[in-house]
């Protein structure tokens, strides 16, 4: 990390740019958590640092260790594939959790489970 | 061929994995990502996953840039809602769609696009219904959420066949 200083003016514009864009959006996503009124609203926020966060970051990085190495340095691209294959596990967990609490509690607005179709016969 | 490459996608694409990785092209780095990757081709064949043909390579890259562009939008999209919470309450809804897609892959590709979009949360999906019930957190315009999911699905469904 001491060979940071030695990346030219223009990479580090750039790579600035990127990281502070990234962790202002992060920043966002976290505040959304605080100030969105219900569940579902909230079950958005976060994805704002897992998509749009996590790939302005992890460009930042690539640009600045290609820079600094002059090569190109691509395993950062497998972070953001990694992040974005399981996301939407937690995510539906937490939703369909939600959602079952909800429809137990018969809350208002929350739309009702359908009746389940019967069971094909073969299965 | 079957026999050494039951899953000739999966392996490329773990052989890959390990060329990042480790960061090298070197012979050695190639042969170990090789043997790997078709030691673990024979594993996934215990597993036994639901097979799909991915095809028409061309049109994937064009539908990988229509998703590309709605994720840079929505996240601005949604960004502005919360900044503006204070001001103006979201106005946050439930929809339902019927999707035609019947590979499994296809699925959880289109989880997968649905949750890297900011402003759409998968919620369920019903297998028999084929229905899937999903949260916006900005519903200015219903049918434009419908149209986005129907337009991501027939994307999918061309992939997929």
């Amino acid at each position: 990390m001491s060979h940071l200083t030695d990346l030219p003016t223009w990479a580090a514009i750039v790579v600035c740019g990127l990281v502070l864009l990234g962790s202002a959006i992060a920043l966002i996503g976290s505040l959304g958590l605080l100030r969105l009124p219900d569940f579902y609203t909230r079950l958005h926020a976060p994805t704002l640092a897992t998509s749009g966060g996590v790939i302005l970051i992890c460009t930042a990085s690539i640009v600045c260790f290609a820079v600094l190495q002059s090569r190109w340095v691509f395993h950062e691209v497998l972070i953001i594939v990694f992040v974005i294959m399981t996301t939407p596990v937690t995510l539906m967990l937490l939703g369909q959790a939600a959602l079952y609490r909800d429809r137990v509690e018969e809350r208002r607005g929350v739309p009702l489970k359908q009746k389940p179709l019967p069971e094909p016969a073969d299965e | 061929m079957r026999t050494w490459f039951p899953y000739p996608l999966l392996s490329v694409g773990l052989l890959l994995i390990w060329l990042l990785l480790n960061q090298s092209v070197a012979t050695g780095t190639i042969v170990m990502g090789t043997i790997l990757s078709v030691a673990l081709g024979w594993v996934t064949l215990k597993l036994n996953p639901t097979r799909s043909h991915p095809r028409r390579i061309l049109r994937t890259l064009r539908f990988s840039a229509s998703v590309i562009l709605d994720v840079v939008r929505s996240n601005i999209a949604v960004m502005l809602v919360i900044l503006r919470v204070g001001r103006r309450a979201p106005n946050s809804g439930f929809l339902t769609v019927d999707l035609d897609l019947e590979d499994e892959n296809a699925l959880a590709l289109l989880a997968c696009i649905m949750t890297a979009t900011p402003g759409t949360a998968w919620l369920e999906y019903d297998r028999r219904r084929k229905s899937l019930l999903f949260h916006v957190l900005d519903m200015e315009n219903e049918d434009v959420w419908l149209q986005t999911v129907k337009r991501y699905e027939a994307g999918l469904k061309e992939m997929f066949g």
